[in-house]
Protein backbone atom coordinates (compact mmCIF):
# COMPACT_ATOMS: atom_id res chain seq x y z
CA UNK A 1 0.00 0.00 0.00
CA UNK A 2 1.41 3.34 -0.55
CA UNK A 3 1.08 4.54 3.18
CA UNK A 4 2.99 6.29 5.50
CA UNK A 5 5.78 4.24 6.12
CA UNK A 6 7.03 4.61 2.54
CA UNK A 7 8.83 7.08 3.36
CA UNK A 8 11.39 7.14 0.45
CA UNK A 9 11.93 10.40 -1.04
CA UNK A 10 9.17 12.46 0.56
CA UNK A 11 10.24 16.36 1.18
CA UNK A 12 9.92 18.42 4.01
CA UNK A 13 11.95 16.50 6.77
CA UNK A 14 14.89 18.59 8.65
CA UNK A 15 18.04 17.40 10.07
CA UNK A 16 18.68 13.81 11.14
CA UNK A 17 19.02 13.66 14.54
CA UNK A 18 22.08 11.94 15.07
CA UNK A 19 23.17 10.10 18.24
CA UNK A 20 26.43 8.29 18.91
CA UNK A 21 24.29 6.83 21.72
CA UNK A 22 23.97 2.81 21.02
CA UNK A 23 21.48 1.72 22.93
CA UNK A 24 18.84 -0.25 21.34
CA UNK A 25 15.92 0.73 24.02
CA UNK A 26 15.50 4.59 25.39
CA UNK A 27 13.05 3.26 28.26
CA UNK A 28 12.46 0.61 29.82
CA UNK A 29 8.84 0.35 27.92
CA UNK A 30 10.62 -0.07 24.55
CA UNK A 31 12.05 -3.10 25.84
CA UNK A 32 8.87 -4.98 26.92
CA UNK A 33 7.77 -4.23 23.32
CA UNK A 34 10.42 -6.14 21.85
CA UNK A 35 9.83 -9.00 24.55
CA UNK A 36 6.10 -8.94 23.35
CA UNK A 37 6.72 -8.67 19.39
CA UNK A 38 9.69 -11.80 19.83
CA UNK A 39 8.15 -13.80 22.48
CA UNK A 40 4.36 -13.79 21.01
CA UNK A 41 4.61 -16.60 18.28
CA UNK A 42 1.79 -16.35 16.59
CA UNK A 43 1.70 -12.83 16.68
CA UNK A 44 5.16 -12.42 15.66
CA UNK A 45 6.26 -15.12 13.60
CA UNK A 46 4.82 -13.62 10.07
CA UNK A 47 7.13 -10.80 9.75
CA UNK A 48 5.20 -9.69 6.47
CA UNK A 49 2.12 -10.00 8.74
CA UNK A 50 3.56 -7.83 11.33
CA UNK A 51 5.06 -4.91 9.09
CA UNK A 52 1.34 -4.41 7.44
CA UNK A 53 -0.12 -4.20 10.50
CA UNK A 54 2.33 -1.28 11.53
CA UNK A 55 1.59 0.07 8.11
CA UNK A 56 -1.90 0.47 8.28
CA UNK A 57 -1.30 3.17 11.52
CA UNK A 58 -3.04 5.96 11.03
CA UNK A 59 -0.33 8.12 9.43
CA UNK A 60 0.03 10.96 11.51
CA UNK A 61 -0.01 8.57 14.63
CA UNK A 62 2.67 6.74 12.76
CA UNK A 63 5.18 10.34 12.13
CA UNK A 64 4.08 11.49 15.65
CA UNK A 65 5.04 8.42 17.74
CA UNK A 66 8.54 6.68 18.30
CA UNK A 67 9.69 3.28 16.57
CA UNK A 68 8.76 1.08 19.16
CA UNK A 69 5.21 2.37 19.56
CA UNK A 70 4.68 1.07 16.20
CA UNK A 71 5.39 -1.97 17.01
CA UNK A 72 3.24 -2.20 19.92
CA UNK A 73 0.84 -0.69 17.75
CA UNK A 74 1.00 -3.29 15.51
CA UNK A 75 1.40 -5.96 17.53
CA UNK A 76 -2.11 -4.84 19.68
CA UNK A 77 -4.04 -4.75 16.39
CA UNK A 78 -3.20 -7.94 15.17
CA UNK A 79 -3.94 -9.47 18.95
CA UNK A 80 -7.26 -7.97 18.18
CA UNK A 81 -8.01 -9.20 14.56
CA UNK A 82 -6.75 -12.86 15.71
CA UNK A 83 -9.59 -12.52 18.47
CA UNK A 84 -7.27 -12.41 21.38
CA UNK A 85 -8.68 -9.28 22.44
CA UNK A 86 -10.66 -6.18 21.59
CA UNK A 87 -9.98 -2.53 21.40
CA UNK A 88 -12.21 -1.56 24.04
CA UNK A 89 -10.64 -4.26 26.74
CA UNK A 90 -6.99 -3.45 25.73
CA UNK A 91 -8.92 0.49 26.82
CA UNK A 92 -10.27 -0.88 30.14
CA UNK A 93 -6.79 -2.15 30.83
CA UNK A 94 -4.62 0.59 29.76
CA UNK A 95 -6.94 3.39 31.48
CA UNK A 96 -7.39 5.04 28.30
CA UNK A 97 -7.61 5.50 24.82
CA UNK A 98 -5.60 2.59 22.61
CA UNK A 99 -5.24 3.36 19.47
CA UNK A 100 -5.02 0.31 16.75
CA UNK A 101 -3.92 0.40 12.99
CA UNK A 102 -6.56 0.63 10.41
CA UNK A 103 -8.54 -2.69 8.63
CA UNK A 104 -6.66 -4.70 6.26
CA UNK A 105 -7.58 -3.93 2.83
CA UNK A 106 -4.98 -6.45 0.96
CA UNK A 107 -5.91 -8.83 -1.08
CA UNK A 108 -3.85 -12.27 -1.88
CA UNK A 109 -2.08 -11.47 -5.28
CA UNK A 110 -3.41 -13.80 -7.99
CA UNK A 111 0.01 -15.23 -8.94
CA UNK A 112 0.88 -17.73 -6.42
CA UNK A 113 3.37 -19.90 -8.38
CA UNK A 114 6.32 -20.21 -6.42
CA UNK A 115 9.65 -19.83 -9.12
CA UNK A 116 13.44 -20.53 -8.12
CA UNK A 117 15.39 -20.31 -11.14
CA UNK A 118 16.54 -16.67 -11.89
CA UNK A 119 15.04 -14.73 -15.26
CA UNK A 120 17.44 -11.93 -15.31
CA UNK A 121 21.50 -11.49 -15.12
CA UNK A 122 23.58 -9.29 -13.84
CA UNK A 123 23.22 -5.98 -16.02
CA UNK A 124 19.48 -6.55 -17.30
CA UNK A 125 17.48 -3.51 -17.86
CA UNK A 126 14.42 -3.64 -15.96
CA UNK A 127 11.14 -1.69 -15.21
CA UNK A 128 9.45 -2.13 -12.28
CA UNK A 129 5.40 -2.47 -12.43
CA UNK A 130 3.53 -0.01 -11.30
CA UNK A 131 0.17 -1.50 -9.46
CA UNK A 132 0.42 0.31 -6.06
CA UNK A 133 -1.16 -2.72 -4.94
CA UNK A 134 -3.94 -2.13 -1.48
CA UNK A 135 -1.91 -4.67 0.08
CA UNK A 136 1.91 -5.19 1.73
CA UNK A 137 4.26 -4.92 -0.58
CA UNK A 138 8.15 -4.30 -0.84
CA UNK A 139 8.54 -2.36 -3.96
CA UNK A 140 8.54 1.27 -2.66
CA UNK A 141 6.23 4.12 -4.14
CA UNK A 142 9.51 5.47 -5.82
CA UNK A 143 10.55 2.71 -7.69
CA UNK A 144 7.52 1.78 -8.93
CA UNK A 145 7.55 2.22 -12.86
CA UNK A 146 10.88 3.08 -12.93
CA UNK A 147 13.53 1.57 -15.25
CA UNK A 148 16.94 0.15 -13.60
CA UNK A 149 19.64 -2.68 -13.92
CA UNK A 150 19.92 -5.84 -12.06
CA UNK A 151 23.10 -5.31 -10.19
CA UNK A 152 23.07 -8.76 -8.05
CA UNK A 153 21.32 -11.92 -8.25
CA UNK A 154 20.52 -12.50 -4.41
CA UNK A 155 18.19 -16.12 -4.04
CA UNK A 156 15.68 -17.26 -3.70
CA UNK A 157 12.98 -16.40 -0.87
CA UNK A 158 9.15 -16.02 0.09
CA UNK A 159 7.24 -13.29 -1.80
CA UNK A 160 6.25 -10.87 1.52
CA UNK A 161 3.34 -9.65 -0.70
CA UNK A 162 1.91 -13.43 -0.14
CA UNK A 163 3.35 -14.54 3.05
CA UNK A 164 1.39 -10.82 4.54
CA UNK A 165 -2.26 -11.99 3.42
CA UNK A 166 -2.50 -15.56 4.17
CA UNK A 167 -0.79 -16.63 1.04
CA UNK A 168 2.08 -19.11 2.65
CA UNK A 169 5.14 -19.63 1.36
CA UNK A 170 5.58 -18.72 -2.16
CA UNK A 171 8.91 -18.22 -3.49
CA UNK A 172 10.62 -15.67 -5.67
CA UNK A 173 14.43 -14.73 -6.82
CA UNK A 174 15.18 -11.41 -5.61
CA UNK A 175 17.80 -9.03 -7.16
CA UNK A 176 18.83 -5.59 -6.12
CA UNK A 177 18.36 -3.20 -8.69
CA UNK A 178 20.51 -0.12 -9.61
CA UNK A 179 18.33 2.66 -10.28
CA UNK A 180 20.14 6.17 -11.22
CA UNK A 181 19.29 8.91 -9.23
CA UNK A 182 18.10 11.04 -12.25
CA UNK A 183 15.68 8.08 -13.51
CA UNK A 184 13.88 8.34 -9.82
CA UNK A 185 13.67 11.95 -9.33
CA UNK A 186 14.21 13.24 -13.05
CA UNK A 187 16.09 16.61 -12.74
CA UNK A 188 15.77 17.30 -8.65
CA UNK A 189 18.27 13.55 -9.00
CA UNK A 190 21.77 13.91 -8.45
CA UNK A 191 24.76 13.14 -10.31
CA UNK A 192 26.79 10.48 -9.08
CA UNK A 193 24.01 8.98 -7.01
CA UNK A 194 22.77 5.37 -7.60
CA UNK A 195 20.24 3.86 -5.55
CA UNK A 196 19.88 0.35 -5.05
CA UNK A 197 16.63 -1.47 -4.35
CA UNK A 198 16.04 -5.46 -3.42
CA UNK A 199 13.16 -5.99 -5.59
CA UNK A 200 11.55 -9.81 -5.97
CA UNK A 201 10.91 -11.43 -9.64
CA UNK A 202 7.76 -10.79 -9.95
CA UNK A 203 7.46 -7.02 -9.62
CA UNK A 204 10.04 -6.81 -12.74
CA UNK A 205 9.24 -6.94 -16.26
CA UNK A 206 12.05 -7.16 -19.34
CA UNK A 207 12.86 -3.65 -20.34
CA UNK A 208 15.13 -4.39 -23.30
CA UNK A 209 12.26 -4.60 -25.48
CA UNK A 210 10.09 -1.52 -24.41
CA UNK A 211 9.05 0.57 -27.01
CA UNK A 212 10.28 4.67 -27.18
CA UNK A 213 7.69 5.60 -24.88
CA UNK A 214 8.40 3.53 -22.51
CA UNK A 215 5.23 1.37 -22.47
CA UNK B 1 -15.48 11.63 16.94
CA UNK B 2 -18.99 10.39 16.55
CA UNK B 3 -17.47 7.12 14.84
CA UNK B 4 -15.64 6.54 17.98
CA UNK B 5 -17.77 8.27 21.00
CA UNK B 6 -17.12 5.11 23.19
CA UNK B 7 -13.51 5.24 23.33
CA UNK B 8 -12.04 7.46 25.82
CA UNK B 9 -11.30 10.53 25.16
CA UNK B 10 -7.84 10.55 27.18
CA UNK B 11 -4.76 8.51 25.41
CA UNK B 12 -3.52 5.94 27.98
CA UNK B 13 -0.06 6.18 28.90
CA UNK B 14 2.69 4.25 26.87
CA UNK B 15 3.52 2.02 29.57
CA UNK B 16 -0.26 1.71 30.62
CA UNK B 17 -1.05 0.28 26.74
CA UNK B 18 2.44 -1.86 27.24
CA UNK B 19 1.05 -3.42 30.37
CA UNK B 20 -2.18 -3.98 28.92
CA UNK B 21 -1.27 -5.67 25.34
CA UNK B 22 1.37 -7.62 27.97
CA UNK B 23 -1.02 -8.49 30.32
CA UNK B 24 -3.92 -10.39 27.56
CA UNK B 25 -0.91 -12.32 26.19
CA UNK B 26 0.09 -13.58 29.38
CA UNK B 27 -3.37 -14.41 30.24
CA UNK B 28 -3.73 -16.37 27.05
CA UNK B 29 -0.13 -18.12 27.52
CA UNK B 30 0.72 -16.43 24.38
CA UNK B 31 3.66 -14.63 26.39
CA UNK B 32 6.32 -16.01 28.62
CA UNK B 33 7.91 -13.17 29.25
CA UNK B 34 10.45 -14.96 32.22
CA UNK B 35 11.42 -17.33 28.87
CA UNK B 36 12.08 -14.65 25.73
CA UNK B 37 13.79 -12.14 29.01
CA UNK B 38 17.25 -14.32 27.85
CA UNK B 39 16.47 -13.64 24.23
CA UNK B 40 16.24 -10.08 24.77
CA UNK B 41 19.39 -9.78 27.00
CA UNK B 42 21.30 -11.44 24.08
CA UNK B 43 20.06 -9.28 21.24
CA UNK B 44 21.01 -6.03 23.97
CA UNK B 45 24.49 -7.84 25.04
CA UNK B 46 25.79 -9.87 22.32
CA UNK B 47 24.64 -8.50 19.19
CA UNK B 48 26.27 -5.25 18.51
CA UNK B 49 28.61 -3.13 16.04
CA UNK B 50 31.88 -4.64 18.20
CA UNK B 51 31.02 -8.02 15.83
CA UNK B 52 30.96 -6.13 12.75
CA UNK B 53 34.15 -3.93 13.63
CA UNK B 54 35.87 -7.91 14.13
CA UNK B 55 34.78 -8.58 10.32
CA UNK B 56 36.10 -5.18 8.90
CA UNK B 57 39.29 -5.61 10.71
CA UNK B 58 39.96 -8.70 9.75
CA UNK B 59 39.03 -8.14 5.94
CA UNK B 60 41.68 -5.38 6.39
CA UNK B 61 44.19 -7.72 7.52
CA UNK B 62 43.85 -10.77 5.17
CA UNK B 63 42.98 -10.21 1.67
CA UNK B 64 41.56 -13.77 1.42
CA UNK B 65 39.08 -13.11 3.63
CA UNK B 66 38.51 -10.18 2.62
CA UNK B 67 37.85 -11.91 -1.12
CA UNK B 68 35.29 -14.19 0.46
CA UNK B 69 33.55 -11.55 2.22
CA UNK B 70 32.83 -9.49 -0.76
CA UNK B 71 31.91 -13.14 -2.43
CA UNK B 72 29.60 -14.51 -0.19
CA UNK B 73 29.22 -12.29 2.91
CA UNK B 74 26.91 -14.78 4.97
CA UNK B 75 29.34 -17.47 4.96
CA UNK B 76 32.59 -15.26 5.66
CA UNK B 77 30.44 -13.19 8.85
CA UNK B 78 29.23 -17.04 10.08
CA UNK B 79 33.02 -18.75 9.94
CA UNK B 80 33.48 -15.29 12.90
CA UNK B 81 30.71 -16.82 14.72
CA UNK B 82 28.02 -14.02 13.72
CA UNK B 83 25.54 -15.66 11.79
CA UNK B 84 21.69 -15.26 12.81
CA UNK B 85 18.36 -13.99 12.54
CA UNK B 86 18.82 -10.72 10.31
CA UNK B 87 21.82 -11.98 9.17
CA UNK B 88 21.11 -15.20 6.73
CA UNK B 89 21.21 -12.61 3.47
CA UNK B 90 24.33 -10.84 4.09
CA UNK B 91 25.82 -8.57 1.30
CA UNK B 92 29.36 -6.11 2.44
CA UNK B 93 29.80 -3.35 -0.31
CA UNK B 94 33.64 -1.78 -0.66
CA UNK B 95 34.21 1.58 -0.17
CA UNK B 96 36.72 2.65 -2.52
CA UNK B 97 38.41 5.22 -3.14
CA UNK B 98 36.01 6.31 -6.28
CA UNK B 99 32.93 4.74 -4.18
CA UNK B 100 30.82 5.41 -0.80
CA UNK B 101 28.13 3.03 -0.05
CA UNK B 102 25.25 4.21 2.23
CA UNK B 103 22.83 1.79 3.90
CA UNK B 104 19.08 2.67 4.28
CA UNK B 105 15.98 0.67 4.95
CA UNK B 106 13.09 3.29 3.27
CA UNK B 107 10.38 0.75 4.26
CA UNK B 108 11.02 0.25 8.27
CA UNK B 109 14.02 -0.66 9.73
CA UNK B 110 15.84 -3.71 8.30
CA UNK B 111 19.54 -3.83 9.43
CA UNK B 112 21.94 -6.66 10.10
CA UNK B 113 21.45 -7.32 13.51
CA UNK B 114 24.46 -10.40 13.76
CA UNK B 115 27.15 -8.00 13.04
CA UNK B 116 25.37 -4.51 14.32
CA UNK B 117 22.80 -5.13 16.72
CA UNK B 118 19.40 -3.31 16.70
CA UNK B 119 19.60 0.21 15.35
CA UNK B 120 19.93 3.24 16.23
CA UNK B 121 17.24 5.54 16.82
CA UNK B 122 18.07 7.50 14.13
CA UNK B 123 17.62 4.87 11.54
CA UNK B 124 14.52 3.76 11.75
CA UNK B 125 13.16 7.43 12.05
CA UNK B 126 11.83 9.29 8.50
CA UNK B 127 14.22 11.90 8.07
CA UNK B 128 17.33 9.44 7.58
CA UNK B 129 14.56 6.93 5.28
CA UNK B 130 13.41 9.69 3.58
CA UNK B 131 16.45 11.45 2.38
CA UNK B 132 18.86 8.90 2.33
CA UNK B 133 17.47 7.98 -1.13
CA UNK B 134 16.90 11.46 -2.50
CA UNK B 135 19.91 13.52 -1.39
CA UNK B 136 22.70 11.31 0.12
CA UNK B 137 25.32 13.88 -0.79
CA UNK B 138 23.28 16.56 1.29
CA UNK B 139 22.29 14.25 3.91
CA UNK B 140 26.13 13.18 4.21
CA UNK B 141 27.29 16.76 4.26
CA UNK B 142 25.30 17.67 7.34
CA UNK B 143 26.01 14.66 9.29
CA UNK B 144 29.36 15.76 8.98
CA UNK B 145 30.65 13.21 6.40
CA UNK B 146 31.68 14.90 3.33
CA UNK B 147 31.97 13.05 -0.09
CA UNK B 148 33.75 14.32 -2.44
CA UNK B 149 31.60 15.24 -5.74
CA UNK B 150 34.33 13.17 -8.03
CA UNK B 151 33.28 10.08 -5.81
CA UNK B 152 30.02 7.89 -6.49
CA UNK B 153 27.39 7.65 -3.83
CA UNK B 154 25.90 4.09 -3.65
CA UNK B 155 22.63 3.76 -1.57
CA UNK B 156 21.13 0.26 -0.60
CA UNK B 157 17.59 0.00 0.27
CA UNK B 158 17.23 -3.14 2.18
CA UNK B 159 13.66 -3.48 0.98
CA UNK B 160 13.70 -7.39 0.91
CA UNK B 161 15.88 -10.37 2.67
CA UNK B 162 19.60 -8.83 2.05
CA UNK B 163 20.68 -7.00 5.00
CA UNK B 164 24.38 -4.63 3.99
CA UNK B 165 27.41 -3.58 5.69
CA UNK B 166 29.41 -1.42 4.72
CA UNK B 167 33.31 -2.35 4.29
CA UNK B 168 34.92 1.39 5.10
CA UNK B 169 38.40 2.51 3.86
CA UNK B 170 41.21 1.30 5.91
CA UNK B 171 42.12 4.85 7.45
CA UNK B 172 46.13 6.36 6.77
CA UNK B 173 48.14 5.45 9.38
CA UNK B 174 47.11 2.18 10.87
CA UNK B 175 49.62 0.28 9.25
CA UNK B 176 51.52 -1.34 12.10
CA UNK B 177 48.02 -1.70 14.13
CA UNK B 178 47.06 -5.54 14.97
CA UNK B 179 44.05 -6.99 14.30
CA UNK B 180 42.52 -6.09 17.13
CA UNK B 181 43.94 -2.64 17.60
CA UNK B 182 42.31 -2.36 14.33
CA UNK B 183 39.13 -3.39 15.39
CA UNK B 184 38.77 -0.68 17.92
CA UNK B 185 38.71 2.04 14.96
CA UNK B 186 36.06 0.69 13.09
CA UNK B 187 32.69 2.66 14.26
CA UNK B 188 29.24 1.67 13.70
CA UNK B 189 28.12 4.59 11.48
CA UNK B 190 31.14 3.63 9.59
CA UNK B 191 29.78 0.13 8.50
CA UNK B 192 26.32 2.44 7.80
CA UNK B 193 28.11 4.46 5.53
CA UNK B 194 26.92 7.52 7.26
CA UNK B 195 30.64 8.58 8.28
CA UNK B 196 34.33 7.64 6.69
CA UNK B 197 36.94 6.61 8.87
Amino acid sequence: MDGVHDLGGIAGFGPVEHDADESPFAADWERRVFRLKVGSGPLGVNLPAFRHSIERMDPAHYLSSPYFEHWLTGVATMAVEHGLTTREDLERRAGGRFPLSQPDRGVLPEDLTSRSEPRYKVGDEVRVRKWHPPGHTRAPRYVQGRRGTIARVHGVVDVDDIMAHGGGSVTDPFYSVRFTSHELWGDGGGSGEVVHVDLFERYLRPAASESIDGS
Amino acid sequence: MAAEHHHPAELAPIEARVAAIESVLVEKGILDTAAVDAVVAHVEHNLGPMNGARVVARAWVDPSYKKQLLADATAAIDALGFGGPQGEHMVVVENTPAVHNLVVCTLCSCYPWPTLGLPPKWYKEPAYRARAVREPRKLLAEMGTVVPDDVEIRVWDSSSEARYLVLPMRPDGTDGMSEDELAVVVTRDSMIGVQRL
